[in-house]
């Protein structure tokens, strides 16, 4: 029984990197119709940006948490207006493929800038240390980050339903068309939410940093999880993506727990369970087709 | 936009995926011949083993086109058929000793197998989740590989695969003669792909390319061809993967990983998409700039890669067949409106 809430606790921690991530993901979807394949490379670039920060200018964890985020927000508005914003009109393959190609020249461009080996961060002062109950032991840092992660995806929630911006963006993900039909202009909200999701991408870097192998490679195999996740919740709904990041996460944990090494693949069966009885996500809406 | 994602991809196909704008059979029959013998040829002015290379990919592009082209289905986990191929063809080659088209033949056996599961699941979604899920498949066989190592090697590969060949034993330095006893393995492939498309069965996976909807309407149990092409098309991934991996004489976790996927989905936008012929000609780009780069010592590879996507993707949608094609297209009806003006 302490094995399972061991296990169910760091798979909530787990989570939450996913949820946070995923989240990004689902509020670019569905305000700009766009998947982003880069989402994994921000997300190192996020973790790389802070362990740079550190390197250089000595600014720790706790400013990094405030400033990587607004680097990538930056990051995310220069990408928008100079690449995707042509594609928009297109099939949202050719921006799949746009921001695929984008991954392949971020990361090379982080590894040869700064090798493969993994740079250095330690956990934030204050946060170090286990946390023991019985036979339950986790890290402090791994619950301040689940409980962090936590924290950012309720704000965001209360962004979106209790302001008028969060209203705008959740009536353009429901549905844009219509919601230009009756006078909102989605179209100014459409790089501030890109943005947006670049930055949750990069909080979750940043959050990854202390007890992750941070390096160019670190993105590659969590965008394909993110895609899974994502395909779980349904891609177009923002509940969906933080429940279902968490779900991962358990699932994730409980594989790590119980059978070892077959984790990563329990995964994707669960996704392939989804997509057998309920194809459109647990959230999504069934597409008629 | 959710309007978009309801139907299959819409994507700027060149004129030959549109039958009735197809080039006139003269025309058609004078650039096979150009074709093929520029492949016969390839060996002598390329170092063979990367003019293998050349056609294994563009076969494996062919493939990606298929699907992409002509069905209006983004594959983007379509190494899992070619890497499947490739470990199965090597562990066939390794543990039998048959010659290595009967090793292929069982590879894109084994690749066709896995795609029955893969297309059957995949096809529930459409569009851009349609390439999620493949992605996400193709993932999940990288993770079991790298978890089986008593049959994969794991992390080393599978190595030593032997170049037999009824009877003869090809050794490294006999790459040239490789390029022809793969040859016809290379050429069945694009002729299934071309047979194919030019079916009654082609017409219909243009149809529903085109029209799901109205493909339903008329009948057609869409998601059984959706599969049924998929099956093909894994098939003739699996073709080029067991060549290639019996050209390299090893097969590693590199064919499975999703950046092969991307790879082949950038040779095909690049030679342009719904042309068959399109293929192997980004395959040809790729390949020829990445042994370039490779040989002077760049590392970074995929600096190049990606920005080659973003510049295609940005600026040239119909890749270089379809490019061309667009050109000379409008030479001619230019021609042709001033002949009009004259008379």
């Amino acid at each position: 029984m302490t094995e399972f809430l061991q296990y169910t606790l760091q798979g909530l921690a787990a989570g939450g990197f996913y949820a946070l991530a995923a989240l990004g993901l689902a509020v670019i979807f569905g305000v700009l119709g766009v998947v982003n394949f880069s989402h994994g490379a921000c997300y190192m670039l996020g973790a790389m940006v802070a362990a740079l920060l550190l390197q250089h200018f000595d600014l720790g964890f706790w400013p990094a948490l405030v400033i990587v985020p607004v680097i990538m927000f930056f990051f995310g508005v220069l990408v928008e207006r100079l690449l995707v914003q042509w594609l928009l009109r297109l099939d949202p393959l050719y921006n799949f493929l746009l921001t695929f190609g984008l991954t392949l020249l971020t990361v090379d461009v982080m590894k040869r800038q700064f090798g493969v080996s993994s740079l250095k961060y330690q956990v934030p002062a204050g946060l170090e240390g286990r946390f023991t109950i019985g036979s339950v032991d986790l890290s402090v840092y791994q619950l301040f980050a689940a409980a962090f992660a936590v924290v950012i995806c309720l704000a965001v929630w209360m962004i979106l339903t209790k302001t008028r911006v969060g209203m705008i963006v959740r009536a353009a993900t429901e549905d844009a068309e219509r919601s230009r039909a009756l006078g909102i202009n989605v179209a100014r909200w459409v790089t501030p939410v890109f943005g947006f999701g670049i930055a949750l991408a990069g909080l979750a870097g940043v959050l990854a940093a202390p007890y992750r192998a941070i390096n160019a490679d670190m993105g590659s195999n969590f965008i394909i999880i993110l895609f899974a996740i994502v395909v779980i919740g349904g891609l177009g709904s923002i509940l969906g993506a933080v429940v279902a990041g968490f779900l991962v996460g358990l699932v994730e944990a409980y594989g790590q727990g119980y059978y070892g090494q077959l984790s990563q693949v329990l995964i994707f069966v669960l996704m392939a369970a989804v997509v057998l009885i309920r194809p459109a996500g647990l959230f999504g809406r069934e597409e008629v087709a | 936009m959710s309007a978009q994602l309801t139907d299959t991809v819409r994507v700027e196909t060149a004129a030959s995926a549109a039958p009735e704008r197809r080039l006139n059979p003269f025309v058609r029959a004078a650039l096979l011949v150009v074709a093929l013998l520029v492949v016969l040829a390839l060996p002598w002015y390329i170092y063979p083993p990367v003019a293998m290379d050349i056609l294994a990919w563009g076969l494996f592009a062919i493939s990606v086109d298929l699907l992409l082209g002509f069905t209006g289905l983004l594959s983007f986990g379509h190494a899992a058929f070619w890497g499947m191929s490739a470990y199965t063809t090597g562990y066939i080659a390794t543990q039998v000793g048959v010659p290595f088209p009967v090793a292929i033949l069982g590879g894109t056996l084994a690749a066709m197998l896995i795609a029955i599961p893969t297309g059957y699941l995949a096809v529930r979604r459409t569009g851009i989740y349609f390439a999620m899920v493949t992605l996400a498949f193709a993932q999940m066989l990288y993770f079991i590989a790298n978890q089986a190592s008593d049959i994969t090697g794991g992390e080393n590969g599978l190595q030593g695969i032997p170049k037999t060949f009824f009877g003869i034993e090809l050794v490294e330095t006999d790459s040239f003669y490789f390029y022809y006893a793969a040859l016809p393995i290379i050429l069945l492939g694009a002729f299934i792909a071309w047979r194919t498309v030019s079916s009654p069965f082609g017409r219909v996976l243009l149809a529903i390319r085109d029209n799901p909807a109205r493909a339903r309407a008329l009948g057609y149990d869409v998601e059984r061809y959706k599969i049924m092409v998929f099956v093909i098309s894994a098939g003739i991934a699996g073709l080029a993967g067991g060549v290639f991996s019996v050209s390299h004489g090893f097969a590693s976790l590199q064919e499975l990983v999703w950046t092969t996927s991307g790879k082949v989905v950038l040779m095909t936008v690049l030679g342009g998409i719904g042309t068959l012929w399109g293929g192997p000609l980004g395959a040809a780009v790729v390949v020829l700039l990445e042994d370039q780069l490779a040989s002077s010592g760049f590392n970074g590879i995929g600096i190049i890669t990606g920005a080659i996507f973003i510049i295609i993707v940005l600026l040239f949608r119909k890749g270089i067949w379809g490019t061309a094609a667009d050109f000379i297209e409008r030479i001619r009806s230019g021609m042709a409106s001033r002949g009009r003006g004259d008379a």
